[in-house]
């Protein structure tokens, strides 16, 4: 599993492996926020926690039809399938190795782009933390929606409309702890919430994924 | 003797042909009853006025837009246990029957909303769940469409419905947390005391009872034409390979 764990990361971060084009996406939406909707500042302080968030969701993505999709053309997954370690197993490493390669920089880039939007000062921590706490689960249930896409032609389109109904409930949670802390309130219960909805998704999409991609490399 | 022998195609088709015309006779029976009677029988809300008559569509579009849903995941749930084919095809066919029902429900309330509340549409918790259980809905035929293999398209769609079903509900309650609501809670209820007067309650029930009713029918017919559209693909199929 560390292996298949370093494996993928190498293959990320290597050449053509598309490291950082969900930052370089993330960099770019927020940057044409303040050109749609205008330049004050307190607008943007308004809005900034939930414009962060949405764009982390669509930097993620952006990222998932390239999760699975290169090992599914040369003949990974099924190297992988016959291995000896379970397919939900190679489904969590997946998703983690997706979470560290695009997840985990949207969240260390989140607080640079927090200050361009004018993000009051009390509000960085909370949305760093409900980041870290939401951005899991984004890449837990992209898997799902990426095994369940691996084997279209054009998934691409597809996979947007079948994963982002599923995000909506850690957007709700993972924006709301993110608003209330940018607005001096507490925000314990709705990270609370958001760390339930990771640690439900990550216990138990896994077997929805692995299932489903046993039936798309029948 | 068993429910398990409808699970046989030609015994299904046959069966439901039977029933079929008494199921729309009594669908169009209930409906056109229960609308006329709601429509034009029942005196206006001494506040909403003749606005209220919408609900005798609202109530039971939203109540069988729901139940389509149920219906579907205990369809998908027999399909990955028993491998029943006209499972896994009764759930196809009773997805755009739920989603139309959704539109209907965010339509009627709209037209609705727009004198009552003064508007078409606001965020409010079950709107907006309403609005994600489409957005399920159009995945999940989306994703029957997609695929080729009618074996591999079952598979997948069963267990996007059993994962859909569980976020659906998620949402349902983190939107609870999300906004607070405009819409009024639940009036009728089975085993609370109703606050509905008999007057409306009676031309409801009876609208209840066609759009289940018309759910059925409509089901039972798709799900017909689903088997004869995989027969005739495999008619085709086979004089293919003798020619």
């Amino acid at each position: 599993m560390i292996a298949l764990f370093l494996r993928d990361l190498k293959l990320a971060i290597r050449a053509g492996g598309g490291f950082g084009l969900g930052l370089a996406f993330f960099l770019i939406v927020t940057v044409l926020v303040p050109f749609s909707i205008g330049p004050q500042t307190d607008l943007l302080t308004r809005i900034a926690p939930g414009v962060l968030w949405l764009g982390a969701l669509l930097a993620c993505l952006l990222s998932l039809d390239r999760l699975l999709a290169l090992d599914w053309e040369d003949g990974t997954l099924d190297l992988l399938a016959t291995a000896p370690i379970p397919l939900e197993a190679v489904v969590t490493v997946k998703a983690l190795s997706h979470w560290v390669v695009t997840g985990l920089p949207l969240v260390l880039a989140a607080p640079v782009l927090g200050v361009m939007l004018n993000l009051p000062l009390e509000g960085f921590v909370p949305l760093v933390l409900s980041l870290l706490l939401g951005t899991p689960a984004l890449s837990v249930i992209g898997t799902f929606g990426a095994a369940l896409t691996v084997g279209l032609k054009r998934g691409g389109l597809l996979l947007s409309l079948l994963v982002l109904p599923l995000y909506v409930p850690t957007l709700i949670f993972g924006a709301e702890a993110a608003r209330r802390g940018a607005q001096g309130l507490e925000a314990g219960t709705p990270l609370l919430l958001v760390a339930g909805i990771t640690a439900f998704a990550a216990g138990l999409l896994p077997l929805a994924s692995a299932a489903v991609l046993r039936v798309n490399l029948r | 003797m068993s429910l398990w022998k409808y699970s046989n195609p030609s015994k299904f088709l046959t069966t439901s042909e039977r029933i079929l015309p008494w199921v729309w006779t009594l669908a169009a029976i209930c409906l056109i009853g229960g609308l006329v009677w709601g429509f034009f029988f029942t005196p206006d809300d001494y506040r909403m006025g003749s606005t209220v008559k919408i609900f005798y569509l609202h109530v039971p579009a939203a109540l069988m837009a729901i139940n389509a849903w149920l219906m579907m995941l205990i369809a998908s749930l027999i399909w990955l246990i028993r491998r029943h084919h006209v499972s896994a095809l009764a759930a196809r066919a009773a997805a755009p029957v739920g989603a139309a029902m959704t539109v209907i429900a965010l339509v009627t309330g709209a037209i609705w909303g727009q004198p009552m509340w003064g508007t078409w549409w606001v965020w409010d918790p079950r709107l907006t769940s309403f609005l994600i259980l489409f957005l399920f809905y159009l995945g999940y035929i989306a994703l029957w469409s997609a695929i080729e293999d009618p074996d591999t398209a079952a598979d997948l769609t069963s267990i996007t419905c059993l994962v859909g079903s569980v976020f659906a509900l998620l949402s349902r309650y983190a939107v609870n947390f999300w906004n607070q609501g405009l819409h009024q809670g639940a009036s009728m209820s089975l085993d609370k005391e109703q606050n509905v007067a008999n007057v409306f309650w009676f031309p409801a029930v009876t609208c209840i009872a066609g759009f289940v009713l018309l759910f059925v029918a409509l089901v039972l017919y798709r799900t017909g034409t689903e088997i004869r559209a995989r027969r005739m693909r495999a008619l085709l199929a086979r004089e293919r390979a003798v020619a």
